[in-house]
């Protein structure tokens, strides 16, 4: 039986967190693009917890609460934004937003 | 002793006054405020100079602090000034010169719609002059050394409806920038070794400095010198800066503040003395400084242009002085100087003035019969200059020749080059002089040059133009092609000059004479400072000798009197060649005044060329005005950062995925060089 | 199977171990700490303020008159401002302490840059009031958002504690993103919005992986507690550690537009209102450096200095060319003064870089210089964009020394200090920065920094020639202005007022400003016991 130890948590997240990067690189489309920065911070609140565990310190895992609430907040703001964009420029994608450029 | 803090003093105040009440003061009572600021702090400088003479001799050092500046732990600025017998002799003749040459602006800047404008920045530009000298630590010297680039750069381009102008300025302030980057850093390397920037603190500790520290210290704010003082690479600034008004030119671009460098090196002659070969170094570019732009001078038609290459030349030779650690003959002859060269300037801006502002010399001639009074100045300025005895800069000359010739090995080598400078020099102002005031009335007959005929502001953007044709076309500067005369009287804009052949030149009014005069009176009896015949002569060695570490002796007696012989000797061989050219006629001008020499050596051009320095080539291909100054401003750094921008600019996609790219990418940097360090 | 191997089997809920001292630190369940309002006093008059204006506006009939906005958050931001001098004077006589079961800390660091937020919103402010009503845009809520992203900054230049900072940099930075995507009629500011939203939120979930990361190897996330664990322990493996140095600086260099975490700043600047450039440039960067110093001078400098300072050294050179030579190929002015910014990042950072207190002085005193000269800068941009904020060519400048000389004058003025001219607050400020940087030994980055100072030189010289120079006058056509009239706000003009006297009276006097810088360093919570 295989043994899971805090470090193979930690690697997923590192992974996860990788995926969530690379995709905002590689995806046009603004909401996917949103939808990778989620994974990074989810990412992050995995590594929190999986440190929380083996620190065996519930202080991490309620900074994972905290991370929650400002990834609700930013959706907020960034579906906001993103919406008043797509309103005026219809499909739009992420490479489509560049006027300003040089 | 309290009333130092006056001489910057008056001169700021009449910065402000004039500043708020210049327009409405108007021509000439804003000329005649400023001259009454600048001569009270005269005034108040010679009242300070009586009473550090009435001191003993090793007290003579004052230091007064206004405030602390900067308090920040170890490292205490404060504003504070310092008399001591280098700086009270350079605010004498700062003031006084600086009282003259505003009162001659009087004149010579009558009618300008910017009149108030003018003296402003005069007295601004003396402000920080004496800011400079005054200063008790390097970095109030620097804020005098950047002020006055800045008025400097402002008054050079102070007409600048004109294109040339604009670009001079530009130019004299790229150039001066490079030079403030060694000061600076200089200054800090100061710091890091005393612990301290006021000079009272560097002299004692100077000694106990180490050799490489002291060399570093040296060659850095000589950096600083060479830019501010226009030596050999910075120089093609200062014959372009002769776009301003003369009056500025013989204030800054002769007396005052390009010869900022000399005082430096001089105020630091502590460290200088440990610094080993950076003397050398000095020494060596003053000397090669002096002789290439005298070669230079040779071939210049601009009766400015002439004068503005002398005085690079002049200015290789204090460095010469000063390399070879003669100060005394540095500051000596940088004082000589200040009186000859002002007093040839401002009868240059005379003759220009008399002669609806033409400043080609080959236009002019036999002036001596309708401008007596500039004839006989200018006359003795010639003399000076040339170092014919008993005038002023024969004493001066003579003593960096003798101490020159006792520097080491190097010394006579360099000695050599000294005697060759001192002909040439004689050379070209007998040549011009002759040009000038002698021979037949040129502007007579002699059609109007096209327009559109146009040669760089340095008198090296010229090209291929051949000699016969250039001689044909002015070196007056651009603006030639301006089809609409300037708004103002034609005293401003000297690029749109009617010299006709009916002209009939007129003497300068009294405000432009009597400057010329008391100068002319100067520049003869200045060498009474320090003659060499006995102790007791040597007025300028006693006065300056309490803050002189080290000083090269000057040879004694027969040596000394044969070098004064080879000295006399080299400015009749320079004006009898000149005679034997320009009167007599017996050699072809052309076959001296070389096309190179005219270009300067093309040295210009090839800077427009490599490093794409803003000479005129490049501006002239470009029309669009904005085009032009980004091009300026970028070429004097090189084509590369324009080059790193474009790329930049590349880089700058606009796209949010190239964005986190660039983030990503930075992020696994980072994460390479931890793993550098990492520990597992 | 699947589980944590610690525990075998889920314990169920009504038998969880709460008073467990492992799971909880005090026995009998949570105990709120103490808190002590008052030390907080500015930052919550910021929030409650900005809180109190949205109640305010929602609840009165009708449209509030636009000035009220205004000078309702000025004078929050002056009360606020006004609430640091008694704890200031705390701080001074009794030292400086944490605060808030010490998550906050009250020192003379974070009181001083709540001062330098608190002039960065009343600069705002006065410059969004004309700007609001010039654009036909509705008022209250960029006061709302200003404030309460002041509030954030304050939060996170006075955190003590990872989390808070975190929180306190996203309360900032939310509200900003707003702020810049606000302006409904320019396609550019949604742009700008959404741009620097996508890598805002890109950068700080690096930011928050670091902090993960320093957890995961310090056990806590308590500045004081962090600094106290390095110093009493050695990491036989300090690589998570380093790995979190790494990703807490990318989020920090995204904040204060190092290079090469810059990118988004010329886009964000050019398209972003003109004030709330303003704002972004002078009190986001503020607060993004201070969370920096913070973490990294204070908090790791003692024990790890040697493996941040490398990073942050490289950070501030790149930072340092880019921002000097991009700027020169710009033409439009706002991009231009983005450009500037990043050099002046570099600045600051090498002053970082010094991880000296000498340096952290410099770097609060470059901090407050720029503050002035930078909105004072992007308050002329603000009145010369005019209606619709578009004109910031660099040829919408030709002729402006004729059209308005003081206006001229004043941008002058900014410049210069921004070129580092003597007697201008610019100028001691980057002395201050390589004084500090030269006594560190860093002597090839100080060499650097000059250079880019030069460099830098002749942009900002390149819009003082478009101003003064221009170049039609030689053909002897007048220069005149280009486009419509230019008109100056009231109380934009007071904030120039404010930003030039601020900018001159630091290069002038600055003795008592270098002094309260070199006092705010003396009392940090982290340095000593």
């Amino acid at each position: 039986m295989l043994e899971l130890t805090e470090t193979w948590y930690l690697v997923l997240a590192s992974l996860v967190f990788t995926i969530g990067a690379v995709g905002l690189m590689v995806r046009r489309n603004p909401l996917v693009q949103f939808m990778c920065v989620e994974l990074m911070l989810n990412a992050v609140n995995l590594s929190f917890v999986a440190f929380a565990r083996s620190l065996d310190d519930v202080r991490g895992q309620a900074i994972v609460f905290f991370v929650l609430v400002v990834a609700a907040a930013e959706v907020v703001v960034g579906l906001g934004i993103i919406v008043a964009i797509m309103r005026r420029r219809q499909g739009a994608d992420a490479d489509d937003i560049s006027l300003m450029r040089g | 002793m309290d009333l130092i803090w006056l001489v910057p003093a008056l001169p700021l105040l009449g910065f402000l006054t004039l500043l708020v009440a210049g327009p409405r003061m108007g021509d000439p009572k804003s000329g005649w405020f400023a001259t009454g600021a600048v001569a009270a702090s005269f005034a108040v400088a010679v009242a300070l100079f009586v009473d550090l003479q009435s001191m003993p001799e090793y007290e003579r050092q004052v230091t007064q602090t206004l405030y602390t500046w900067m308090p920040s732990g170890s490292f205490e600025v404060s504003i504070g000034f310092l008399l001591d017998p280098l700086s009270s002799i350079m605010i004498l003749f700062i003031t006084g010169i600086g009282a003259l040459i505003h009162l001659y602006s009087i004149g010579y800047m009558k009618g300008d719609p910017k009149f108030s404008k003018f003296f402003l920045y005069l007295n601004l530009f003396l402000a920080s002059m004496l800011l400079l000298v005054l200063g008790d630590n390097l970095l109030l010297t620097f804020l005098g050394w950047e002020g006055v680039g800045v008025c400097s750069y402002l008054l050079i381009s102070f007409w600048h409806t004109e294109p040339a102008n604009a670009t001079a300025g530009k130019k004299a302030f790229v150039t001066n920038r490079i030079g403030d980057a060694g000061f600076m850093l200089g200054t800090f390397l100061v710091f890091v070794t005393f612990g301290s920037i006021n000079y009272a603190d560097l002299r004692p500790a100077a000694t106990g400095i180490a050799a490489v520290t002291a060399t570093a210290i040296a060659l850095l704010f000589f950096v600083g010198a060479i830019g501010k003082s226009a030596q050999i690479p910075l120089f093609t600034w200062l014959p372009d800066a002769m776009a301003g008004p003369t009056p500025v030119s013989a204030l800054i671009h002769a007396a005052t503040m390009v010869t900022a460098g000399v005082y430096l090196i001089t105020r630091l002659n502590p460290i200088m003395a440990q610094a080993g070969w950076a003397n050398d170094v000095i020494a060596w570019t003053g000397a090669v400084t002096a002789l290439v732009a005298a070669t230079i001078a040779v071939a210049q038609t601009d009766i400015k242009k002439v004068l503005a290459y002398s005085t690079v030349s002049q200015l290789g030779y204090m460095f010469m002085a000063v390399g070879t650690q003669t100060y005394v003959a540095g500051v000596f002859h940088m004082i000589t100087h200040a009186f000859f060269k002002a007093l040839l300037f401002l009868g240059a801006g005379a003759v220009i003035y008399s002669m609806a502002h033409e400043q080609d010399m080959r236009r002019y001639g036999n002036l001596r019969k309708y401008l007596p009074v500039t004839f006989v100045t200018f006359f003795v300025g010639w003399l000076a200059i040339a170092g014919v005895p008993p005038l002023s800069g024969f004493w001066s000359k003579d003593e960096i020749l003798a101490g020159v010739f006792n520097y080491g090995a190097a010394g006579p080598a360099l000695w050599v080059v000294g005697v060759l400078v001192a002909i040439l020099t004689a050379f070209y102002m007998t040549r011009q002089l002759i040009m000038v005031f002698f021979g037949t009335e040129q502007w007579r007959g002699v059609a109007p040059v096209p327009a559109g005929a146009v040669l760089g502001a340095s008198g090296a953007g010229a090209g291929d133009t051949a000699p016969e044709q250039e001689a044909e076309s002015p070196t007056v500067q651009l603006g030639e092609g301006s089809d609409e005369p300037t708004a103002h009287d034609d005293h401003t804009g000297h690029g749109d000059h009617h010299l006709m052949p009916s002209h009939e030149p007129k003497e300068a009014p009294w405000t432009m004479l009597a400057p010329l005069v008391v100068l002319a009176g100067m520049a003869a009896i200045a060498g009474l400072m320090n003659l060499p015949f006995s102790d007791q002569f040597k007025r300028l060695e006693h006065w300056l000798y309490p803050m002189i570490v080290f000083e090269n002796p000057l040879p004694e007696g027969p040596t000394l009197v044969g070098l004064a012989a080879v000295a006399i000797a080299a400015a009749v061989v320079g004006i009898w060649f000149a005679f034997f050219v320009y009167v007599k006629r017996r050699l072809d001008p052309a076959r001296i005044e070389l096309p190179i020499l005219a270009e300067g050596w093309k040295i210009d051009s090839t800077y427009a060329a490599v490093v794409g320095g803003p000479g005129e080539a490049t501006f002239q291909g470009v029309a669009d005005a904005d085009a032009r100054i980004v091009d300026g401003a970028v070429n004097a750094v090189g084509r590369g950062s324009l080059g790193l921008g474009t790329l930049l600019r590349k880089l700058q996609t606009g796209l949010v995925r190239t964005y986190a790219l660039g983030v990503a990418i930075g992020t696994v940097a980072l994460l390479a060089f931890i793993v550098t360090r990492m520990n597992l | 199977m699947f589980g944590l191997p610690t525990q075998d089997e889920p314990i169920p809920f009504d038998e969880l171990p709460l008073d467990d001292p492992l799971l909880f630190d005090e026995p009998a369940g949570v105990v709120i700490p103490d808190i002590e309002w008052s030390a907080i006093a500015p930052n919550l008059i910021l929030m409650l303020g900005g809180i109190l204006l949205l109640t305010v506006v929602s609840l009165v009939r009708g449209r509030t008159p636009s000035w009220f906005s205004a000078v309702w958050t000025i004078s929050t931001a002056v009360f606020a401002g006004v609430t640091l001098v008694p704890l200031w004077q705390r701080v001074q006589d009794d030292g400086a302490e944490s605060v808030m079961a010490g998550a906050i800390g009250l020192d003379g660091f974070s009181l001083f840059v709540t001062g330098v937020m608190c002039l960065s919103v009343v600069l705002g402010a006065l410059l969004l009031e004309g700007y609001l009503r010039r654009e036909g845009l509705a008022g209250p809520e960029w006061y709302v958002l200003l404030l309460l992203s002041a509030s954030g900054g304050v939060t996170m230049a006075s955190a003590n504690d990872l989390i808070v900072m975190f929180i306190g940099l996203e309360i900032l930075s939310v509200a900003v993103y707003v702020m810049a995507a606000m302006h409904s009629k320019r396609v550019s500011s949604q742009e700008a919005g959404l741009k620097y939203f996508v890598l805002g939120a890109f950068s700080s979930a690096f930011l928050l992986y670091g902090i993960a990361m320093v957890y995961g190897a310090t056990g806590t996330t308590n500045l004081v507690g962090i600094q106290q664990f390095l110093s009493e322990t050695v990491l036989t493996q300090n690589g998570l550690l380093l790995a979190g140095f790494a990703f807490m600086l990318v989020g920090f260099g995204f904040k204060v537009g190092a290079v090469p975490f810059h990118n988004w700043t010329p886009d964000v600047y050019q398209g972003a209102p003109s004030p709330v450039v303003a704002y972004m440039a002078s009190g986001v960067k503020v607060a993004g450096f201070a969370g920096m110093i913070r973490v990294f001078v204070v908090t790791f400098g003692p024990t790890y200095g040697a493996d941040w300072r490398p990073m942050v050294y490289a950070l501030a050179m790149l930072s340092l060319v880019v921002g000097s030579f991009g700027a020169i190929v710009q033409t439009d002015v706002k991009r231009m003064l983005a450009y500037s910014s990043i050099s002046h990042g570099g600045f600051i950072l090498v002053a970082v870089a010094a991880n000296s207190e000498a340096g952290t002085a410099a770097a609060l005193f470059y901090l407050l210089v720029y503050t002035f000269m930078i909105a004072g800068s992007f308050g002329i941009v603000t009145i010369m964009g005019r209606t619709g904020d578009g004109l910031h060519a660099l040829s919408d400048y030709r002729g402006l020394s004729k059209a308005r000389p003081g206006l001229a004058l004043l941008f002058t003025v900014f410049l210069l200090a921004q070129a580092g001219v003597p007697f201008t607050g610019g100028f001691l400020a980057k002395f201050y920065v390589i004084n500090s940087s030269v006594s560190q030994g860093q002597y090839v980055l100080a060499l650097i920094a000059m250079s880019a100072a030069v460099v830098a030189a002749f942009l900002y010289l390149r819009i003082v020639v478009a101003m003064y120079f221009d170049g039609n006058t030689y053909r002897g056509e007048s220069a005149t202005l280009a486009g419509p009239k230019v008109r100056i706000p009231a109380a934009a003009g007071v904030a120039l007022g404010i930003a030039v006297v601020g900018t001159l009276w630091l290069g002038i006097l600055p003795g008592q400003m270098t002094s309260v810088a070199g006092d705010a360093v003396a009392q940090l919570v982290a340095i000593g016991p």
